[in-house]
């Protein structure tokens, strides 16, 4: 009996040694000249974007051959996986050595103000970055306490898309504010076309900040984010209503669309127009295969001619990131013009210095480059620039509440309830 | 009585067969989209036959998937096993040797499995730490065997509740002890429920997402997590992830169609008395 | 002696399971409770040492009566719904299938498999792919087309359309009816068990529940300061069709086996007695497969609560007509970074699942001591 209880017993233990034996053991870094070690990414950059990473991450080992580059993406849940695997590494005691962030309130409001990030006011200073990239973003990026992060792509995000040969065929001009937008729509809805093609509720947050950005104008947009102007005064509740005109020209099933598909309705000719950020064009171009001008079309989105609403993917250094120096290092690569000229062109976003090479980019990218030196800046809402994380979730239910209701009143007020709450107001 | 027969199996084969095609539906959809070309993917033609096979789509999935599809075969083997050798044990105590507060102690392990696992992702991140077992398999392997514990012990006590207690109780005449009992006639039967429990946590394990992305480093990522990043990104090409889903899919498949006469057969056995 | 001695190895056996639940799980809940009844989500939340206060039960209170919460509570009447269409859609599918197999057609097994592969997907595959299923402009709306018939234009997952609606200010005399008709069926039963005056005495709640239903709380104070409408969302159909999809193949064997299970003799018998086949499963089979249907329903709780992979896949995580307690208290956790409200959330969706599951384990408990 003992004979037989030993081996089962045996043979369980053997399992569980077997388990708790392999963890897995990190590796030591050094501090010699020559780096070594490890070097983890954390980004949500997967799928189409991938190979712009992976670009850059070789250039990085043809430069540190000695340091091996561990790229962990996290994608998924539009988003929200990546933040979750982050949190939860951070608050565990296990920072990656740098990870992706939106340039703005999603650094700042929740990993500067809990006192997370490495400042990095030096690297800018000896890297000469206080001149490479304009003074707007740097302000993104800072508070009076230092600069907190190095941004590596721009992306514009008031973009309205069209099909030249599409418009020339129904006899309709661009638009250029939404007034004139409300008034040739009734028409193309008469002729069966959707006016404007929507897709899934971030998609509507999106086309709130344009819409908004016409409505208060570029300076009322920022006293909004400074607390000086409240969501639910005059101007604020105005955006709603006008929101909800420009609602009724929009394809009912927007809620189930991605933003592909609803671009799709755009280049099948069933809607005319698209408000979106300016990846759509790597999509019309890269996927699609349309010839950009030709193929596909692009404006500033009615009335915010003149005015560049961005967002910007940037990477910080963590506190106790196990491999600083590594850090540093890629930190530099990614503010260089070699590095920003490697990565955007496969992106499809636009270099953040003044100074890019833009014979190495597309023919969108050329044109939103030499917007991006002339504009107004400003930041996006629905892309982490202007407002805190708590802010953002909120609003998502703010547009919830205004959808079902369709009181631009009551979604005004809610606005303003939850930027109180999130001490924007 | 003949007619009437016939009409009978009329109606049952319609209605097979009706069903048939609605379960069918979305794996056809999954199947022609992944062979067609990515410029051909829209809603309009979803369900028109790829008219030109573009194969590429499962080389390059496959090419993706590949170091991932070894971790999870890793993890799920090896988490299956071992909780379905401790939910037998489990099970077999809480069937055949009962103390005071059994019930109520078997109750509290069942309403383990209904612990949201979203909320408990820092904790069991912190405690795999602190074991040193964050990052790699092993810890992830824990965190679904601890988890598994309440249904896996659920599935045996039901099981084991069939095995009348005079067997026990001649086997304990014949001077077998708790091991005795459980090698000698717990075990021989038990086929069938390590059938029903290994195809149930080989599925959840498999599948299972949050947990893999987050409790494990780069190296030790399971497939679906290899599967999301093949979707993820801001523009899609549809054809790669349905081709992933379907290799990601392939190893359960496999199971179900090898094991699903068993399954019925362990279900059986298992639920004989309830 | 050698019975108590095995008796020990065989708790010992069962200790380290034990030990490993009452650390994962009970341990896990006792943090997440104490962090519902704090403020961790203010300012620096993530910060290594955050500063956290003890607040009492304001998270919950916040989210039944806070205007900005309506999404809560919205998402909470979701779960119920999905629990029971889910609960309820594939018990009832899986017995027909199980039904139709039992007749013993050809091709059984192949028939078996198809029913049954969906299990074996995840539900972010499923999700993706019955998102194409049920788009509007395509999938399924598009099946008529095909043999030219004019498509459906039913907005699967994205109607703003909603039936049984009720004012979430009415919560707390629906709450009291129901409790009170509950109260209601124990007085009867025991009642017509003999029991008279334990039957008038479980009578007493049920008539200051119903009179402060009906009469009393026009003076207590509302809950909500306006009226907020939640029901039925028609965009759930979508998912909750994935869903039975996807488990009813479970049912399906669970019930198959059960069928199988009836000895040839009681069919027999059941034959002699003049029954034809829909008596048989009506009056003789299905009473006996109660014990599956006990343990299907667990299986389907314990599922209702994983949609959460399957609603993020299908609508994304801001589409609060098909949201579910558990996509919230993800977002609301770790976008918002509310990490006390999101453990609120978790503890009252754990609170709704032990409401539904605790009658079952009651009821079996009371079948085992029978």
């Amino acid at each position: 009996m003992l004979n037989r209880k030993t081996i089962i017993l045996a043979v369980i233990s053997i399992l569980v040694v077997g388990l708790l034996g392999t963890s897995l053991s990190v590796a030591a870094t050094s501090h010699e000249d020559e780096l070594s070690g490890e070097l983890e990414i954390f980004s949500w950059w997967a799928g189409d974007e991938g190979p712009a990473l992976q670009a850059l991450i070789d250039l990085y080992e043809e430069k540190y051959p000695d340091v091996e580059v561990i790229n962990a993406t996290v994608t998924g849940g539009s988003g929200v996986n990546a933040k979750a695997v982050l949190k939860t590494r951070m608050l565990g005691g296990n920072p990656p050595d740098s990870f992706q962030v939106h340039a703005g309130q999603e650094l700042i409001g929740t990993w500067v103000t809990a006192d997370r990030m490495e400042d990095l006011t030096f690297l800018f200073k000896e890297e000469g970055w206080m001149d490479a990239f304009p003074d707007e973003l740097i302000d993104l990026i800072s508070t009076e306490e230092g600069i907190w992060s190095v941004p590596i792509t721009i992306h514009r995000s008031n973009v309205m898309w069209y099909i030249p040969d599409n418009l020339d065929e129904w006899g309709i001009e661009v638009p250029n504010s939404w007034d004139e937008f409300l008034e040739i729509a009734p028409e193309l809805e008469e002729n069966g076309v959707t006016p404007l093609a929507l897709g899934q509720n971030w998609t509507v947050n999106h086309l709130w900040e344009s819409v908004a950005l016409d409505v208060l104008g570029p300076d009322k947009w920022e006293a909004l984010w400074e607390g000086e102007l409240a969501f639910n005064s005059e101007e604020g509740v105005a955006v709603w209503e006008k929101l909800d005109e420009i609602m009724e020209y929009v394809n009912d099933d927007y809620s189930s669309l991605s933003w592909q598909q609803a671009t799709d309705l755009v280049v099948e000719g069933d809607a005319a127009f698209n408000v979106m950020g300016d990846w759509a064009a790597g999509y019309m171009d890269t996927t699609l295969e349309l010839e950009p001008k030709e193929g596909f079309g692009w404006a500033a989105s009615p009335g915010t001619e003149g005015e560049f609403m961005l967002l910007s993917d940037s990477f910080g250094l963590p506190k106790g990131a196990p491999n600083r120096e590594n850090t540093i290092a890629f930190l530099k690569l990614l503010g260089s013009k070699e590095g920003s000229d490697t990565f955007n062109p496969l992106k499809g976003s636009i270099s953040p210095r003044l100074d890019s090479d833009l014979s190495k980019y597309s023919v969108y990218s050329q044109s939103a480059a030499e917007d991006f030196s002339s504009d107004r800046l400003v930041g996006s809402l629905a892309h982490g620039a202007v407002a805190n994380e708590g802010f953002m979730n909120a609003f998502a239910d703010v547009m919830e509440i205004f959808l079902d209701s369709r009181d631009p009143e009551r979604a005004a007020n809610a606005a303003q309830a939850i930027a109180k709450q999130n001490g924007i107001q | 009585m003949l007619k009437e027969l016939d009409w009978g199996k009329v109606v049952i084969y319609t209605a097979l067969l009706l069903f048939a095609l609605i379960y069918i539906m979305p794996i056809y959809m999954t199947i022609i989209t992944a062979l067609k070309h990515p410029a051909n993917i829209s809603l309009a033609t979803a369900w028109q036959p790829p008219g030109d096979i573009n194969w590429g789509s499962f080389a390059e999935a496959y090419k993706k998937l590949g170091p991932n599809f070894m971790n999870s075969v890793y993890l799920t083997v090896s988490a299956t096993i071992i909780s379905a050798i401790i939910g037998s044990l489990n099970g077999y105590v809480f069937s055949k040797w009962k103390f005071p507060g059994n019930e109520i102690v078997f109750t509290l392990v069942l309403f383990g499995m209904f612990i949201p696992y979203q909320i408990i992702l820092i904790p069991l991140f912190r405690v795999l730490r602190q074991l040193g077992l964050y990052g790699g398999i092993p810890g992830l392997a824990l965190a679904h065997i601890v988890y598994g514990i309440p249904i896996t012990s659920l599935i045996f006590r039901n099981f084991y509740a069939r095995i009348p207690e005079s067997m026990i109780e001649s086997a304990q005449m014949d001077g077998a002890g708790f091991f005795g009992i459980y090698r000698r006639i717990m075990l021989p039967l038990s086929i069938p429920g390590f059938v029903v429990v290994i195809i149930w946590q080989f599925t959840q394990i498999w599948n299972e997402f949050l947990w893999g992305i987050t409790l494990t480093g780069h190296s030790a990522n399971p497939i679906t997590v290899g599967l999301a990043q093949l979707a993820g990104g801001q523009a899609v090409n549809w054809n790669l992830p349905m081709a992933g889903s379907l290799l990601a899919a392939l190893p359960v498949l496999l199971i179900y169609i090898f094991m699903g006469r068993y399954f019925i057969k362990g279900l059986l056995a298992g639920s004989v008395k309830g | 002696m050698k019975f108590n001695s095995d008796k020990t190895v065989a708790l010992m056996m069962l200790l380290p399971s034990l030990i490993l639940i009452g650390i994962f799980v009970y341990g896990f809940i006792g943090q997440t409770v104490y962090v519902s009844l704090t403020d961790w989500g203010q300012g620096a939340a993530l910060a290594e040492n955050p500063e956290i206060n003890l607040i009492g039960l304001k998270n919950y209170g916040e989210l039944f009566s806070g205007f900005l919460n309506s999404r809560f509570r919205q998402d909470l009447v979701n779960a119920i719904f999905y629990t029971v269409f889910l609960v309820s859609g594939a018990l009832g599918i899986g017995l027909i299938l199980a039904i139709l197999l039992d007749r013993g057609p050809k091709g059984e097994s192949v028939f078996r498999t198809i029913f049954l592969y969906p299990m074996s997907l995840s539900f972010i595959v499923t999700g993706t792919i019955w998102r194409w299923l049920l788009a509007p402009r395509g999938g399924v709306n598009k099946l008529p087309e095909l043999v030219g018939l004019p498509g459906f234009g039913f907005r699967w997952l994205n109607s703003r359309r909603s039936i049984l609606n009720f004012n979430w200010q009415n919560l707390p005399q629906i709450t009291a009816i129901v409790v009170g008709g509950v109260f209601l069926f124990i007085a009867f039963r025991q009642w017509r068990r003999g029991l008279k005056n334990k039957g008038l005495f479980s009578l007493i709640p049920t008539g200051i529940l119903f009179l402060w239903a009906f009469w009393g709380a026009r003076f207590t104070p509302e809950i909500l300061p306006t009226p907020e409408q939640h029901g039925f969302n028609l965009a759930a159909i979508g998912i909750i069709i994935t869903a039975i999809w996807q488990y009813s193949g479970y049912t399906m064997a669970l019930y198959l086996a059960g069928l199988r299970g009836i000895s040839e003799d009681l069919r027999e018998a059941a034959r002699l007695d003049g029954a034809n086949q829909f008596q048989y499963y009506f009056n003789v089979a299905i009473p006996i497969l109660k014990p599956m249907t006990m343990s299907a329903i667990i299986i389907l709780a314990h599922i209702s609560l994983k949609m959460f992979a399957l609603i993020f896949a299908m609508t994304g995580p801001d589409n609060a007509q098909t949201s579910h307690p558990a996509v919230l208290m993800y977002l609301t956790t770790f976008r918002a970074n509310n990490f006390a409200k999101g453990a609120a959330i978790a503890v009252v969706l754990f609170l709704l699942v032990a409401v539904f599951i605790v009658p079952y384990l009651i009821s079996a408990y009371r079948e085992r001591r029978a």
